[in-house]
């Protein structure tokens, strides 16, 4: 008898367990009935993501987000964001305590394969690069043999700069950090010559300096950091939503989809490419179980690329990124959305 | 016979000598710093070391805190009202981004039309400790309670509270400097309600909720009163099931219902607005009530004959006190989402509560086991001997006994934990001192500043730890029995 009751909670127990399991199979469905996304941000980036006085969210990463919500849910403030600090943001996405990491990620080999993880596309191409103060007098990373260098622990800048100076046999001295504010107050007080992180972190670190014309940031770029958004292994379907509303705010820059001329364009354009987009020929949404403007929705949460990137880290802004390698291919970037057809 | 003197003696005094001033070596600032400061060659020479030390500290930043400027809307801004002030070159602190973002220190993210709940929820807080910490003491009562009702009505006012919940309020603080004026344990009730009130005050939402868990110990108690009468041991049992199946399977859908039929509630608030102090206080005064309890629990246990529950506990103490409290943290936040089916909704803050208490529950067991462990046997025997049985002697005569002994351990465990909830921040809850100084730092108002947001949090950490220090020395003024 007793055994008979242990064996029917095992049994109930599995059922149990097996139905949840068949019920996480489409992120699609769940967050639909969830009624919100639940995106995985950065704790706090000057630009990129960052919580203002009144929690309200906003940043480059933190506007992919609310494209999606707007592409699925039809509202881009329906977005849940779990900051995500450096150790978790991976756990995150893989326990399923995120549908999308928005969390500037350098895509690598290992983080796509290894940790089970999906990159679904580039946001923004960083790349590693030094800055130091004018008085030193250098001008070329070449001419940093023997410096002390401030350096973040526990990310990929750690194992590039190893890379960059073996390969050009020059010696260093590390003076490790734990984070940003930390390494700019280290190197404002002159513990390191150089700081290192990714190009944008410089840029921006430097615009707060009460003397930033004192600062170069050398012409350098050591590393390819191709930052983007990733969502779990094995929901292939969820992985193209957030691909394509990424390539929708990205396509529609290069055809000149604002979120002003849209309601225009929907009514008059004559571009089928740019019809396709917005959903006025061919039901494109339907193919991944969206409605057919899920485009169009994306684009006004934020308006397009080159809107968000205008509004959060652009030369308009306190940190003044140039465009660079995130202009369109016509423009001789690397941003190149694939065709919608 | 003074006659006799009068002859012998040629002069006797009979008045007293005035008192002389003591020597100036003896007495005053002199005898002080003699005594305190040089009284020996090491001595003066630690005095010199560290009056160098202070005078390079002074010398070094005074100016830094001299050009302190509290009125600023960035850090440029902060830098051109330096530059303005005291000349190029000058530096400064730029304590304008605590004013600025106080709101944000104080209460995270929580709604700003909402920021008199958490006030309220402090101020009626501590209303329920008042008899729990000031019993022996009207006039300390008096003093606190009063403070407290006026502080506490004031922010109300002040953050815009409905009329309601003022008037909530001041009738419970008049309730309860009524009820500490005539009979203090009027009060306790209300102490023992207020845990489920505070989270109702915080979180908000569906009052039927909180109403609904009140119900499971009743039920329980009105099982455990059915059954008493034949068979004690299985009336305990019963009625600790009959809460816990209540809690687990009934509460909640009959909250619900009962929401359906009668709509009954406050704006609900989600824990990811939770943010800043409100945060740390929430999960250090749930931590500080539930691990006082869940120690003295384990403690005894460890201490019991019996072999399962002995050695239960023993495995679970060291186990806890051999991890550290980040990896507990990070099991809460992450390695739970992997068993539990997806789609649960386990409130983060309450995983961390739980992580917290069981955390600092271990290190208060061992605290509380040095007490019990310093009693005389003959307290023991004494209470055997009186013929009292193991719950009776524990409670009459060895747990007072024992606690008061282990108060400074207890205190510092708790004011332990309360800094250790600084490190939630690396589950990604916004603690003070980290997270929410890296947000703000990360608004391009603020980016760059460093050092401002860590003295500010600190010296808040500071006062809440020397209180309750300084409380835990009264407590044990208060206690003491022998020796006087």
């Amino acid at each position: 008898m007793k055994k008979s009751v242990f064996l029917g909670t095992v049994a109930a127990a599995t059922m149990i367990a097996g139905m949840g399991m068949a019920q996480e199979g489409s992120t699609l469905s769940q967050v639909k009935e969830r009624g919100e996304l639940n995106c995985g941000v950065n704790t706090g980036l000057v630009g990129f993501a960052a919580p203002d006085a009144n929690g309200n969210w906003a940043g480059f990463d933190v506007a992919l987000c609310r494209a999606v919500a707007a592409a699925v849910l039809g509202d881009a403030s329906k977005v849940k964001f779990v900051p995500t600090t450096g150790q978790t943001r991976f756990t995150a996405v893989s326990s399923g305590e995120v549908d999308v990491l928005a969390r500037n990620s350098t895509w690598t080999y290992s983080r796509d394969t290894d940790l089970k993880l999906d990159f679904v596309g580039v946001n923004y191409y960083d790349g590693q690069g030094f800055m130091v103060n004018k008085e030193l007098g250098v001008t070329s990373a070449k001419e940093l043999d023997g410096a002390t260098i401030c350096i973040q622990t526990g990310t990929t800048t750690e194992l590039n700069l190893a890379d960059y100076f073996r390969a050009n046999q020059m010696d260093y001295t590390p003076v490790n950090i734990d984070s940003n504010a930390e390494g700019e107050q280290q190197y404002m007080a002159g513990a390191c010559d150089a700081y290192t992180t990714d190009a944008s972190g410089l840029a921006a670190t430097r615009a707060a300096f009460a003397n930033p014309e004192n600062h170069i940031i050398l012409p350098e770029i050591i590393s390819k950091e191709p930052l983007g958004p990733a969502v779990r292994h094995g929901d292939n379907n969820w992985g193209d939503i957030v691909r394509w509303t990424l390539n929708a705010l990205i396509a529609a820059e290069e055809y000149g989809v604002t979120s002003r001329n849209i309601e225009e364009l929907v009514r008059s354009s004559e571009n089928p490419e740019v019809q396709r987009l917005l959903g006025t020929t061919d039901d494109l949404g339907a193919m991944m179980g969206l409605d057919a403007e899920w485009a169009k929705r994306a684009i006004l949460a934020n308006g397009n690329y080159g809107e968000i990137f205008a509004a959060n880290i652009g030369e308009q802004t306190p940190i003044g990124l140039a465009r660079g390698l995130n202009a369109q291919w016509t423009q001789g970037g690397l941003l190149y959305a694939s065709p919608f057809r | 016979m003074s006659d006799t003197h009068a002859e012998t003696v040629s002069f006797v005094r009979d008045t007293m000598l005035p008192s002389a001033p003591p020597p100036a070596t003896q007495a005053g600032a002199v005898h002080w710093l003699r005594e305190n400061l040089f009284a020996g060659p090491i001595n003066t020479v630690l005095t010199i070391i560290g009056a160098l030390i202070i005078w390079f500290l002074f010398s070094h930043y005074w100016d830094w805190f001299a050009h302190s400027v509290w009125n600023a809307n960035s850090l440029s801004e902060c830098r051109q009202i330096i530059l303005e002030t005291w000349g190029e070159g000058a530096r400064g602190a730029c304590f304008a981004v605590i004013r600025e973002r106080w709101n944000q220190y104080v209460f995270g993210f929580y709604p700003p039309e909402l920021y008199w709940r958490p006030t309220m929820a402090a101020g009626l807080l501590i209303v329920a400790l008042v008899p729990v910490l000031f019993s022996s003491s009207l006039t300390i009562r008096r003093a606190v309670l009063a403070i407290t009702a006026v502080v506490t009505l004031a922010c109300m006012v002040a953050l815009g509270s409905p009329a309601i919940w003022l008037g909530f309020t001041a009738v419970v603080m008049a309730g309860a400097i009524f009820a500490s004026e005539r009979n203090l344990s009027w009060l306790l009730p209300f102490s023992m309600l207020y845990p489920l009130m505070m989270i109702w005050f915080l979180w908000g939402g569906s009052a039927w909720g909180p109403i609904f868990i009140l119900a499971g110990p009743v039920l329980g108690w009105v099982a455990w009163r059915l059954l008493a009468g034949r068979a004690p041991m299985i009336a305990v049992l019963a009625g600790i099931l009959v809460t816990l199946l209540f809690w687990l399977f009934l509460s909640g859908p009959a909250a619900e219902d009962a929401q359906r039929l009668l709509p009954m509630g406050i704006e609900a608030v989600r824990s990811d607005r939770f943010g800043g102090f409100l945060l740390s206080v929430t999960i250090g005064v749930a931590g500080i009530a539930m691990s006082l309890p869940l120690g003295i629990v384990l403690a005894l246990s460890r201490q019991s004959d019996m072999f399962l529950i002995k050695s239960l506990s023993v495995v679970f103490i060291e186990f806890i006190r051999g991890v550290p409290l980040i990896t507990l943290l990070f099991v809460a936040s992450l390695l739970l989402n992997y068993f539990l089916p997806p789609g649960t909704n386990f409130d983060i803050i309450l995983r961390v509560i739980i992580m917290v208490t069981i955390f600092a529950a271990a290190y208060m067991a061992e605290v509380i086991r040095g007490g019990l462990a310093a009693l005389p046997r003959g307290q023991y025997e004494a209470a055997d001997a009186l013929g009292l049985d193991y719950w009776k002697a524990q409670r009459l005569i060895i747990l007072p006994q024992a606690l008061k002994i282990s108060i400074p351990g207890i205190v510092s465990t708790f004011i332990g934990m309360f800094k250790d909830t600084t490190l939630v921040t690396f589950v990604g809850l916004y603690d003070p001192l980290k997270s929410m100084s890296d947000a703000v730092r990360a608004s391009i108002e603020w980016k760059g500043i460093y050092w401002e947001p860590y003295i500010f949090v600190g010296a808040i950490f500071f006062i809440i730890c020397f209180a309750m220090s300084r409380y835990s020395m009264y407590l044990e003024r208060r206690l003491q029995r022998d020796h006087k």
